[in-house]
């Protein structure tokens, strides 16, 4: 097992063996969280920079979690707190935080491309915590060790993603990481939500619900953005809730020990049902516990050589 | 990393042997097996463990807990080692607190493990004692830790390596010194 | 002003069918005699053997930045960066700011060219006030000022009521009608070609029906209107299909493209490297088949560059933030050469027809030729030697180019502009 990635920014440029030993090393990190103490030593005296530049809660503490209990030092760099809306721009701001001598960057940000950007400008680990509708690569990570653990396998599998593709990043990491580990990928969505060439992915496209879910081992519910709805990209909400809302009702039309998952936070009643989501196929909250065991894995494996000073 | 094996130092009888001395020798200076608990550094020490419970179990008759480190995420060469496999998950199923620790590892050698696993174990609890029990001792120690129980001390060069076999991993029981070839 | 004989090169001046070995006098300014073995006195000798010489090319979209945008280009380094790529007369856009949009910044701009500049510019007059796509800019006046052709250039003209009325307006003038084709809301602030590598990248999309809807729309207002209409940087294969229809009724439409156009597609995005983000922006590979085609076929007319320097700032940022458009004048003729000359797409003299007669008549400008008594403007290539693209080595302002690090053929080694030596390689 070696590690020779600086960064991990995306699950496309990930091989099927790479992702297996973040797989790995994510299992024995989950139990580090079932002790009483819930921290080991190996990120001692690093300094891991949460660099948020878009509203999320669930990713960052996620991530903030993860650093501390592997005794890293955190920083939280958020819009709201950053000079980026007094006009510096993100190079400055990086090679500000840099000359602080940071030793992992995990970047957040609304512009696709930004964590690839800021690698290639840095010597600090870069890990993508989600860019624009690129990729979310721990989360797709998360997705498979959770897929992992409730199926025994990945390979083989048919997974159903559905909902917003287009604005999607989890979408796209999962397609290159489900793909990678021999699962089949479905995508389901209104025409008007699924993105241009998408079939050259390698996946399934289906505009029907039912005929997307027969026969599927995993249903994979995208969070809808309601305001999508001002720009014409589905006509109300009640319709595409109508459409494309998953139900226990429509679950029959999956296999019989089908497991459901969400990436959260959940519109209940618009693209999943309450019942759907409290209910036995759900591992929704396996997902959340399976996202601090998997950014500790990353973050560990890719902490590289320790920064030294400028001149060393 | 591949290595030529120079001498067989211990055979599977010789390594039998050892571990039920090391047994009875827990027992005596513990006086029984009150409060006693055995964890094995992952991988072979883990084994060794193992063996060393179902020893003391038939001259005691009471079974001893037994758990494993792993000790990875302990370890002080992490910026430089780059470990071959992907880490394992450490085993406790009991709390360490008022426990006397017997920990054991297969090898001895710079005293950089026992370390990490005293620190990891007390990261777990408050033991009343932690002991440490190995099946080889080669010396060179870079740290001042020492073996309360030693299978065998076998001297050997910085050069050499001395690789514990156990039938559950390797097939067979026996401990080998060899030619590091880097 | 002293005389310049340009001896043994391969002349290529399509305007006057010529093709071979030829020398070239030029005096006081103009082009006095092009012919082989000239028995002339000269001041100053060029031995021109072995290199390519070409009637100075002729750049009509381009964008020198000044007013307003002195931190990307000025007139004196936008020009200068122009001679280096052996183009002697450049149209300028008129997105400055001020815009042109009366005849005050047409005459600051002539007047700056001639004291600072370093080649003939040709200024492109607003077709709105403000160039907001609202009311008609005072046409009459620009024409008169010196305005070879009108444009919002940037902004496309999205009111057809507005399209219809300037039209009309500038055929009474003998105006051609540049438009930047799109549709705004289709490209529902895009960032690059939408398809398979945008969906890949995660970026927003501009649908190549963005560009084609405003080719339709505007060639037929120009049937209804008579109007010269030419289409500026076409990059689709269904814009291509629409001019196509077009000529062969028969309209006055005219179209150019650019060279990443066809020596770069949106598979070309790497890295989320904005130097590959312009508008329009890099197409399929279907479209880049069809703009190679249609400059086979002759329904491109021109090649323009579409020279837009930005600063790095503006550049090195996040690719959806990032400014649009790549500067082009010093590579124009080393991707024309290497991409459409070399792999046989275009002949030599068919390619110096693209960049110099052609888009000469489509702004009206006497340029483009070598014919005896007119302005000296003479441009040498070399074309067997390789050299790597290096943008540090520019001229412009701008850094700005998807072609750096691209070893090309072509490069231009002298520009005359009127008789004076305005560019040598190496100096």
């Amino acid at each position: 097992m070696t590690w020779k990635s600086k960064d991990l920014l995306t699950l496309e440029e990930l091989s099927a063996s790479e992702i297996q030993t973040i797989l790995d090393t994510a299992s024995s990190f989950k139990e580090v969280s079932t002790r009483s103490v819930k921290k080991v030593p190996a990120l001692r005296g690093r300094t891991v920079v949460l660099f948020f530049q878009e509203p999320s809660t669930r990713t960052r503490v996620s991530f903030e979690l993860a650093a501390k209990r592997l005794s890293a030092d955190i920083l939280n760099v958020q819009t709201a707190s950053s000079s980026l809306v007094k006009g510096e721009t993100l190079i400055d701001t990086l090679k500000t935080l840099e000359s602080m001598t940071i030793d992992a960057l995990v970047v957040r940000h609304k512009c696709s491309g930004v964590p690839l950007m800021l690698a290639n400008m840095t010597n600090a680990t870069v890990i993508n915590a989600g860019d624009g509708f690129h990729e979310h690569p721990t989360q797709g990570l998360l997705d498979l060790l959770t897929i992992r653990e409730q199926k025994g396998k990945i390979e083989g599998l048919t997974v159903t993603i559905i909902g917003d593709i287009t604005h999607s990043r989890v979408a796209r990491s999962n397609i290159h990481g489900l793909q990678k580990m021999g699962a089949k990928v479905r995508v389901c969505a209104p025409t008007t939500l699924m993105p241009m060439g998408i079939e050259k992915m390698g996946v399934e496209v289906y505009h029907d619900l039912d005929k997307a879910l027969k026969d599927t081992d995993v249903v994979y519910v995208l969070r809808l953005q309601l305001e999508r709805q001002k720009k014409n990209l589905f006509p109300t909400i009640r319709e595409y809730s109508i459409l494309y809302g998953v139900t226990n009702e429509r679950l029959k039309r999956a296999k019989k020990d089908a497991i459901v998952m969400h990436p959260g936070p959940m519109n209940r009643g618009v693209e999943i049902s309450s019942g759907v989501a409290d209910g036995p196929a759900s591992v929704i909250d396996e997902q959340v516990t399976n996202g601090v065991a998997v950014r500790m894995a990353v973050l560990y494996l890719l902490k590289g050589e320790k920064t030294q000073g400028e001149n060393a | 990393m591949t290595s030529k094996v120079k001498a067989v130092v211990m055979e599977a009888k010789d390594i039998e042997r050892a571990l039920t001395r090391i047994a009875h020798e827990i027992l005596e200076r513990n006086k029984g097996i009150k409060d006693l608990v055995l964890i094995g550094i992952k991988s072979r020490g883990e084994v060794l463990a193992e063996r060393l419970a179902v020893k003391i179990k038939s001259i005691e008759g009471t079974e001893v807990p037994c758990g494993a480190l792993d000790i990875t995420f302990y370890r002080d060469d992490t910026d430089t080692h780059q470990p071959d496999k992907a880490p394992e998950q450490t085993e406790l199923p009991f709390d360490v607190t008022g426990k006397k620790v017997i920990l054991v590892d297969d090898v001895l050698y710079t005293g950089r493990s026992a370390r990490a696993a005293i620190d990891e174990i007390i990261d777990f609890g408050r033991p009343t004692a932690i002991q440490l029990a190995v099946l080889v001792d080669r010396g060179h120690r870079e740290f001042p830790i020492h073996a309360d129980y030693v299978g065998k001390n076998i001297p050997s060069s910085a050069k050499e390596e001395v690789l514990v076999r156990v039938k559950e991993r390797d097939g067979k029981d026996e401990v080998v010194i060899a030619e590091s070839e880097k | 002003m002293k005389s310049i004989l340009i001896q043994n090169g391969h002349v290529v001046d399509p305007a006057n069918q010529i093709d071979g070995e030829a020398d070239v006098f030029i005096q006081d300014g103009k082009i006095v005699k092009v012919g082989k073995g000239l028995k002339v006195k000269a001041d100053q000798l060029i031995n021109a053997k072995g290199k390519i010489v070409t009637p100075g090319l002729v750049d009509i979209h381009v964008h020198l930045r000044e007013p307003g945008f002195e931190y990307k280009e000025t007139i004196a380094s936008g020009t200068l960066a122009a001679v280096a790529g052996g183009v002697t007369s450049v149209a300028c856009m008129p997105n400055t700011n001020p815009p042109i949009d009366d005849q005050a910044i047409v005459y600051f701009i002539k007047s700056k060219a001639e004291k600072e500049g370093h080649c003939h510019v040709f200024p492109v007059g607003c077709i709105s006030k403000r160039r907001e796509g609202a009311e008609m800019s005072e046409v009459g006046e620009l024409k008169k000022a010196g305005a070879v052709g009108l444009s919002d250039d940037g902004a496309p003209i999205m009111n057809a009521e507005l399209m219809r009325r300037v039209m009309e307006y500038a055929k009474m003038h003998d105006l051609v009608v540049i438009d930047h084709c799109e549709d705004m809301d289709l490209s529902n602030n895009g960032v690059m070609n939408e398809g398979h590598a945008s969906t890949v990248l995660g970026l927003r999309g501009i649908p190549a029906a963005s560009e084609t809807v405003m080719v339709a729309r505007n060639i037929l207002l120009a049937e209804m209107t008579g109007a010269k209409f030419h289409v500026a940087h076409m990059s689709t294969a269904g814009s291509v299909e629409l001019v196509r229809q077009a000529k062969k009724k028969g309209l006055n439409v005219t179209a150019e493209t650019a060279p990443h156009y066809w020596s770069l597609s949106d598979k070309s995005i790497k890295n989320y490297n904005a130097n590959f983000k312009m508008n329009p922006p890099l197409r399929s590979e279907e479209d880049v088949a069809a703009i190679r085609k249609a400059l086979k076929e002759g329904i491109i007319d021109c090649i323009a560059t579409d020279h837009a320097p930005h600063s790095s700032t503006e550049k090195q940022c996040e690719f959806d933030e990032a400014a649009f458009g790549i500067v082009g004048l010093e590579t124009l003729f080393a991707v024309t050469y290497s991409h459409l000359v070399e792999p046989g797409v275009v002949s030599l003299s068919r390619a110096i027809e693209l960049l110099t007669t052609a888009p000469s008549k489509i702004v009206g400008i006497n340029k483009g030729t070598l014919s005896e008594g007119v302005d000296a403007d003479v441009a040498i290539f070399d074309i067997t030697t390789e050299k790597k693209v290096d943008v540090n080595q520019f001229k412009s302002k701008g850094r700005n180019s998807p072609f750096n690090g691209w070893n090309l053929r072509g490069w231009c080694e002298l520009t005359i502009v009127s008789g004076e030596i305005k560019f040598k390689s190496g100096e």
